[in-house]
């Protein structure tokens, strides 16, 4: 047995959070230097007061960059964190946020919108928000028929409805035009670019909420790593866990899906590299994935905006570029056979 | 623990598993639940253990009825060992073994010292000090099921659920978990354990209690239920029961080409 200590470990992600967010404000098409950048950002707190900072870059950074690298945060964390939790209830090593249909839903649900006309700012988000919703709670209603479920009815219902979405999306492509092709395609790439505040205050809520009550029953989904029968002679209620469990890392998942596109690989690698490191106590490794998330994802949207400049790639490219090999790496490794069975 | 099973009823998907089951199990005894497979042994010891919820009829954990005590109270008085258990994940021996501990806290409390004692006790109960820090699935058939025997101890429970305990262990490992199990009953624990082997359960047993098509065909002292004619009317087996050499067991065997055609 060798981990790392989670007190050491923490404190490295936090190191890293702090570094990410600085560099998520200053990199970019204008590049502000670290110092000023941190001037800035520190001048926000009462008891300092810095003057000569230039206007325009206090501008880019609490206007562009701030909500952001914040939404990065929120998002990252939500997908690494729903990650951990459905690998946790399927015990299933390649489950992902994504796999009762949220992702495919939310498209759906985006090209539904782009298709009718909406053009505001919050249509897309919102029809993506109400097809990821629907697309769960269709494989809810038809996996909960009779009171409980098993593992294997939701995957499968999951997978089943996630094809029938996105043959409504690739229909809805099919007859748009150029123009609303375009944005559906975009907006499927998955990317930071649509932050705001305003979508930040309303992500904000439901993450921190969500994220709460999930890692207050850490201990329940260690006790359901034992299976349901040895879980429930632990005093826990294996259909009440799942139930709440999943619904809360889908909730998040989907306010995620709406805000920044489906984004790949991050809640798939981000908990087995966190496993990797602290090993599979949830009270530990949920708080360590969400964390690890929101860091990961700072820092490939830095990558997104700058690889290419001045064109923007979809962090979702990134995400994949760097998360598809390593996890390929560790597969070779046998690393996540040899953790998960 | 006192348990009191009364007309007990439960089905699977419509199809009748126990009717109308009497058990009564006194405080302190090692009570054997032997019978075909089919006959709900599994089931019943579900039922006992508020696992599932029975159809019809009532289980009595000290003259409580079941379903007023909440699930995690019944977890601090009330422990198992499955035939098998798979641990997703890579967790240590003590990790597991702490788990045991779960249904004694609140949602953000931590271990205390008595937690950490009661662990500390299961593990040395169980022979594991030199495994603590070794991965679950990592380990044996034999050592695995000393590591949830240490789970369930850890609980401190009043009533021990043993289902199949050894039906996939060697000899040695058969013998440890019976003879562990036996030193805790002499502590007063109170024990059912569903067993497959009929000479495990007649040595190790109090009372034996014979399945049949979802009920108790007979109870009492393993001699008196474990007989060739009891034996041969629920199992369809013809057998010879011998007294052993050893301290008053019986010795149950099969005649060869012995099977029943009527069953």
């Amino acid at each position: 047995m060798n981990r790392a200590k989670p007190k050491v470990t923490f404190f490295v992600l936090f190191v890293l959070l702090a570094f990410a967010l600085l560099a998520g404000v200053a990199i970019g098409p204008v590049r502000i230097p670290f110092g000023k950048s941190l001037l800035i950002l520190t001048n926000e707190l009462p008891w300092l007061n810095f003057s000569g900072l230039p206007d325009n870059f206090q501008t880019i950074i609490f206007e562009l960059r701030l909500p952001r690298v914040l939404t990065g945060l929120l998002v990252g964390s939500s997908l690494a964190l729903s990650g951990t939790v459905m690998q946790g209830i399927f015990r299933n090593p390649l489950a992902t946020p994504y796999i009762l249909g949220v992702a495919s839903g939310g498209s759906a649900g985006a090209a539904t919108v782009v298709v009718l006309g909406f053009t505001s700012n919050f249509a897309l988000p919102i029809g993506a928000l109400i097809g990821a919703l629907t697309a769960v709670t269709v494989v809810y209603r038809i996996s909960w028929s009779r009171g409980s479920s098993s593992s294997y009815t939701l995957i499968l219902a999951g997978v089943a409805l996630s094809s029938l979405f996105s043959a409504v999306t690739t229909a809805l492509i099919f007859i748009a035009g150029p123009y609303e092709q375009h944005r559906v395609l975009f907006w499927m790439m998955g990317g930071l670019w649509r932050s705001s505040w305003p979508l930040f205050k309303i992500l904000l809520p439901i993450v921190t909420l969500g994220t709460g009550i999930i890692l207050a029953w850490s201990r329940d989904l260690n006790a359901l790593a034992l299976g349901e029968s040895a879980a429930a002679h632990l005093g826990v209620r294996p259909e009440t866990v799942k139930k709440t469990l999943l619904g809360l890392a889908t909730t998040i998942t989907a306010v995620s899906v709406a805000a920044a596109g489906s984004i790949g690989f991050v809640g798939l690698v981000i908990p087995h590299i966190m496993r990797m490191i602290l090993g599979p106590d949830h009270r530990i490794l949920l708080p360590a994935a969400a964390l690890g998330g929101g860091v990961f994802l700072i820092y490939t949207d830095v990558m997104a905006k700058t690889i290419m400049q001045p064109v923007e790639m979809p962090v979702g490219v990134i995400t994949a570029f760097f998360g598809a090999p390593f996890f390929l790496y560790l597969l070779r490794k046998k690393i996540v056979g040899g953790r998960m069975r | 623990m006192k348990v009191k099973v009364e007309g007990l009823g439960f089905s699977y998907n419509g199809k009748r598993v126990l009717e109308d089951l009497d058990l009564p199990v006194c405080e302190g005894e090692f009570l054997g639940v032997v019978g075909p497979n089919g006959s709900g042994k599994t089931t019943l010891l579900k039922n006992i253990g508020g696992v599932l919820e029975p159809d019809e009829g009532m289980v009595y954990l000290d003259e409580k009825e079941i379903h007023r005590i909440p699930i995690k109270e019944i977890a601090t008085k009330v422990a198992a060992l499955q035939q098998e258990t798979t641990v997703g994940f890579d967790f240590t021996v003590r990790e597991v073994v702490e788990m045991g501990r779960f249904p004694h806290l609140d949602r953000f409390e931590r271990h205390s010292d008595g937690d950490l004692r009661a662990v500390e006790r299961a593990i040395e109960v169980t022979d594991l000090e030199d495994f603590t820090d070794r991965y679950v699935n990592k380990l044996s058939g034999g050592e695995k099921q000393r590591v949830f025997l240490a789970l369930a101890l850890a609980q401190e429970p009043d009533l021990l659920l043993l289902d199949e305990p050894t039906a996939s262990l060697d000899i040695n490992y058969q013998i440890k978990i019976m003879e562990t199990v036996r030193s805790l009953q002499s502590e007063g624990l109170t024990v059912i354990a569903a067993i497959h082997d009929l000479n495990l359960a007649a040595q190790y047993t109090d009372r034996v209690a014979l399945l049949n098509n979802g009920k108790v065909e007979v109870i009492g002292k393993p001699r008196k239920v474990l007989t060739k004619e009891n034996i041969a009317r629920v199992f369809g087996v013809e057998v010879e029961v011998e007294n052993s050499e050893v301290k008053g067991c019986i010795h149950v065997f099969p005649r060869t080409g012995s099977l029943n055609s009527g069953r």
